[in-house]
């Protein structure tokens, strides 16, 4: 497959497709939409069956010359190589999950989606710094739209905050991304990843790109616009939010900050790792109680996105891996719990907590799906959610055992928050006559949460085939950051020798 | 002398031209308006094709008085496409307005204006820089309150004229003073005398004959007459005023500011600076409580000169190169953007100006409303449009001239700027029709302008940077 620019095509076909869904009915429009990001599975299967595991870090690489400022390279390693699984993944789920629930504007709607789906492919692939700040940036347009058109009462508001709040950290990286431009004279990715940029302005660079990736990420305090576009969104705007564009932060780490400014990321992880470790434990609470399970779903993911930077700051193999499957796993996970919210949102058009109930009685094939996505939230064993949070927490405590042990209440909190919103919505009595007459699973419903549910096992069960191929690039980003590793306070340290007792001899 | 003479075609070809035209405009009448737009279009595209001639690589006509550069040439082409453009635009809208019908004189005074802005951005001399200058403005005086009956429009012809010459005066004090220090009008022995030492007066100079600049191409604190201006003119006329003479001024501003007082940069930058910081703020956050779409793109225009002074004041040549690439991506947004507000009617086909008529537009005319979204995001500066190019490449050379202060507080304050251009697709894409919508115009030449913008705007465009950035440095290097 080598020297078949086949990122391109993945880029070129929902881009083609976007423009001819705005000429079609909307049946055509949503069959075009779902053939298009199914071609597109199809390819980045291909992608991940030809990528060679143990091979070069950036496979697939193409190059097709200057555009303007910036190279039109692509190719992918094998962080971005998952991340792009997930997007094309998750894609075809979102079309299908709007497939009723979107009756205005359908073309739009699709175009919008599968312009989403460009820009994030491009982002995971861009090999140019600025263009991969295009096509982060770009993203924030077809989401601008997709909250204020299709969302719900107050989308006009979390629309603008969506907005602006995410601008404005990227602007800050974009300086920070010219200063390293001009200090290397290069825009390409892999040599700057090889740079070392003096000490002194590696602090600002990393603030720089921490107020973007913050935002992103969403990192506490800067998450509340996460909470309010999640609720407004349709719902697989929510998926495709939860699922693939706050991991746009969780990468941008991953591939800028950490690599390149390894000693200020090392200098500044008691920062990160304070945040987080607030946002396990604050956002875990603001969930126990809400009253809208949107709202629930979406501080759930602030503090899983927490439980993804201390390990990406752990400075050691478990850590990041476990970050990565940690980002795998919410994607799945969430989307797959906002795909359940907006199965009784499609019902009951409420996501009102209190006004379901008892559920298990009569929508038994959805309380199995829902639960076990809930155990999955939660990190059972067997769970893709129980690797990401062992790995993410095991590379953490060498570094820090006091955020460690607070991060891990977040499991027990998660458990405490995913549970009593399982208890309340599918348990109980069913005393309301309107839940009462919902009808189970449509065989459309059961066909888009099985697949994420037999991957979300997989990765429980054998997570190495989701290791494997970024076990390289692990190790190379572990041995590029050794040098500035912080000590840790989980290392043993020599224990001072017993004093003999003294044997009662005589003084 | 010939050589000169043919430097100076262009020139040539647009004064004779309008000179002619205003003859037989004088004798055909009303009836002649249309053949004369057409001939003036043409005339337009024959000063263009002039340029290809010693007129962009001449060098110095005239002993010095007038520059036939690339940076000339560059400029020229920009300012006539625009003119062409207000041209083109006029007959539809000056069919519907009470009374007040296209006339004859309109596209003369264009063609005068253009000639006038040509000379500018060309002068190699004080004295030519503002003959020029005022050639450009009395047309638009004129122009501004070309609808006669409106009692705006008169307005905004009254306020243009009494502020721009008081901002004329204030040139030419400081003319006077620049040249009582220097001893001459001429850029080159005026930048040898900002060269030769610190002299008070010439510093005075310098900074009124920039204040004077930053007038005409409204910069703040300069900038009080540009809504009310841009608000009662025409609209064709408020499309011009917002493209070529912001060119031409810009163009100016940069000759003047590398070509004469080059040495004496140091002074220069804190006043570009400032005006630059100025204007992206004061433009991002008086344009949020607008309600006319006209004004709305008045303060954008504002806000706009900014980020172009941000180029100005890295005062290398990349970053005289980012000025005319974001001057080009500018003119055509702005334009754009007019273009799409001269759609704006209502059922009886009298044009509308409020930012709450577009309300739904995405339902009822869904190519404009994508048009339109289009030139908002790419002013807003959001990629993959080219807006954001633009501002990356006046970024881009502020950056490596050191001021990374600027870019910080530039950038923060565009994000205020983005405010309000989604605030227009938010009514554009958000909010339910009122009504059923603008009618239909089924104007080929305006349809066809707009979707050319959209695309030039669009990641398409992507394919003109590179010719692009040839064009823009080939013209920068030649004032340096």
């Amino acid at each position: 497959m080598s020297g078949f620019p086949i990122l391109s095509l993945m880029l070129a076909i929902p881009t083609v497709a976007a423009v001819g869904c705005l000429f079609l009915s909307p049946a055509g429009a949503r069959w075009l939409a779902l053939i298009a990001t199914l071609v597109d599975f199809v390819l980045g299967i291909g992608l991940w069956a030809n990528f060679d595991i143990g091979g070069a870090q950036w496979q697939f690489v193409e190059n097709a010359g200057s555009v303007g400022v910036f190279d039109w390279k692509l190719g992918i390693d094998g962080f971005a190589l998952m991340l792009i699984m997930l997007s094309v993944f998750l894609m075809p789920i979102c079309i299908g999950a709007s497939w009723v629930a979107i009756e205005k504007r359908v073309q739009e709607y699709m175009a919008c989606f599968l312009i989403t789906e460009v820009l994030m492919i491009g982002t995971f692939a861009a090999q140019d710094l600025l263009l991969f700040y295009i096509f982060f940036e770009a993203g924030l347009i077809p989401m601008y739209l997709i909250i204020g058109i299709w969302g719900g009462a107050n989308r006009i508001y979390a629309s603008y905050k969506f907005f602006l709040y995410t601008l404005l950290g990227s602007l800050l990286m974009l300086v920070a991304m010219l200063w390293m431009i001009h200090y290397t004279g290069t825009t390409d990715i892999p040599t700057l990843l090889k740079t070392d940029f003096p000490r002194q302005v590696q602090t600002w660079l990393w603030l720089a790109f921490f107020a973007s990736f913050a935002v992103k990420m969403p990192m506490w305090p800067v998450h509340t616009w996460l909470p309010d576009a999640h609720v407004q969104a349709p719902t697989a705007g929510s998926v495709i939010l939860a699922g693939v564009l706050l991991k746009l932060g969780g990468y941008g780490f991953l591939r800028f900050s950490v690599p390149m400014f390894p000693e200020a990321s090392s200098q500044l992880t008691w920062l990160i790792l304070a945040l987080s470790a607030v946002a396990v434990v604050y956002t875990s609470l603001v969930a126990l109680v809400q009253s809208d399970m949107k709202k629930l779903i979406a501080y759930s993911s602030v503090a899983h996105m927490a439980i993804v930077t201390i390990g990406l700051f752990a400075f050691n193999q478990q850590g990041i891996e476990g970050a990565m499957v940690m980002m795998l796993s919410h994607g799945l996970v969430s989307g797959a719990l906002f795909l359940c919210v907006g199965v009784i949102y499609d019902r009951l058009h409420t996501r009102e907590i209190d006004r379901y109930g008892g559920l298990a009685i009569n929508m038994p094939r959805y309380a199995v799906l829902f639960l076990f996505f809930t155990m999955a939230s939660i990190g059972l064993p067997g769970t893709s959610g129980f690797v990401a949070e062992f790995l993410s927490l095991m590379g953490t405590y060498q570094v820090s055992t006091v955020a460690t042990a607070i991060c891990t209440t977040g499991i027990i909190l998660g458990a405490a928050y995913m549970l009593y919103l399982y208890r309340r919505v599918v348990f109980g009595d069913l005393t309301k006559d309107d839940v009462r007459v919902m009808p189970d699973l449509s065989l459309r419903e059961i066909a888009l949460l099985a697949p994420v549910a037999a991957v979300v096992l997989w990765m429980g069960v054998y997570p190495e085939s989701f290791l494997a191929p970024m076990r390289g690039d692990v190790a190379t980003l572990v041995a590029r950051v050794d040098r500035a590793k912080p000590a840790g306070d989980s290392l043993p340290t020599a224990g001072h020798a017993v004093i003999p007792a003294a044997h009662g001899e005589a003084r | 002398m010939t050589d000169s003479l043919m430097m100076v075609l262009p020139e040539e070809i647009l004064s004779i031209g309008s000179i002619v035209l205003m003859l037989i405009a004088a004798w055909g009448g009303q009836a002649s308006t249309r053949m004369i737009s057409w001939v003036a279009v043409a005339v337009l595209a024959g000063a263009t094709i002039a340029l290809l001639g010693p007129a962009s690589s001449g060098g110095v006509a005239f002993d010095g008085l007038f520059r036939a550069d690339a940076f000339a040439a560059f400029s020229k082409v920009l300012i006539y496409g625009a003119t062409a453009v207000a041209i083109l635009l006029a007959p539809r809208f000056f069919k519907q307005t009470s009374g007040d019908d296209l006339r004859p004189e309109y596209p003369v005074l264009l063609l005068l204006s253009a000639c006038g802005m040509g000379m500018m951005v060309s002068a190699g001399d004080l004295l030519v820089l503002y003959v020029g200058l005022e050639l450009q403005s009395l047309a638009a005086y004129v122009l501004a309150s070309f609808m006669r009956r409106d009692t705006r429009s008169a307005e905004a012809g009254l306020k243009y004229f009494v502020l721009g010459a008081l901002a004329s005066g204030i040139l030419l004090y400081g003319i006077s003073l620049v040249y009582g220090f220097s001893g001459s009008t001429v850029f080159p022995q005026i930048a040898t005398a900002y060269g030769a030492g610190h002299s008070l007066g010439l510093v005075f100079g310098l900074v009124f004959v920039f204040a004077g600049l930053a007038f005409k191409i409204s910069a703040v604190p300069f900038h009080m007459w540009t809504p009310d201006v841009y608000e009662g003119a025409p609209t064709p006329v408020t499309a011009f005023f917002a493209s070529a003479p912001k060119v031409a001024a810009m163009g100016l501003a940069v000759r003047v500011a590398v070509e004469a007082m080059g040495p004496a940069v140091d002074q220069w930058r804190q006043i570009v600076i400032f005006a630059s910081l100025a204007s992206i703020i004061f433009g991002a956050v008086a344009a949020i409580g607008q309600t006319n779409v006209k004004r709305l793109l008045a303060y954008s225009s504002i806000n706009n000169v900014g980020f172009v002074l941000v180029g100005l004041a890295a005062g290398t040549q990349a970053g005289v190169a980012a000025v005319l690439f974001y001057l080009t991506v500018y003119v055509v947004m702005t334009l754009g953007s007019f273009l799409v507000v001269l759609q704006m009617r209502d059922a009886e086909g009298q044009p509308v100006e409020t930012i709450a008529s577009l309300s739904g537009m995405s339902r009822t005319r869904p190519g404009l409303a994508l048009a339109m979204a289009i030139f908002m995001f790419s002013l807003a500066g959001i990629p993959p449009l080219l807006g954001f190019n633009a501002k990356l490449a006046v970024f881009d050379a502020a950056t490596a001239a050191g001021l990374y202060p600027l870019a910080v507080v530039g950038f923060v304050a565009s994000v205020i700027g983005a405010y309000y251009y989604l605030r227009v697709v938010k009514v554009m894409y958000f909010d339910e029709p009122v009504d059923a919508g603008f009618p239909k115009s089924g104007d080929i030449v305006e349809g066809g302008l707009i979707t050319a913008a959209a695309v030039f705007v669009s990641p398409i465009g992507w394919l003109l940077l590179a010719p692009l950035g040839l064009a823009t440095m080939a013209a920068a290097r030649s004032l340096f």
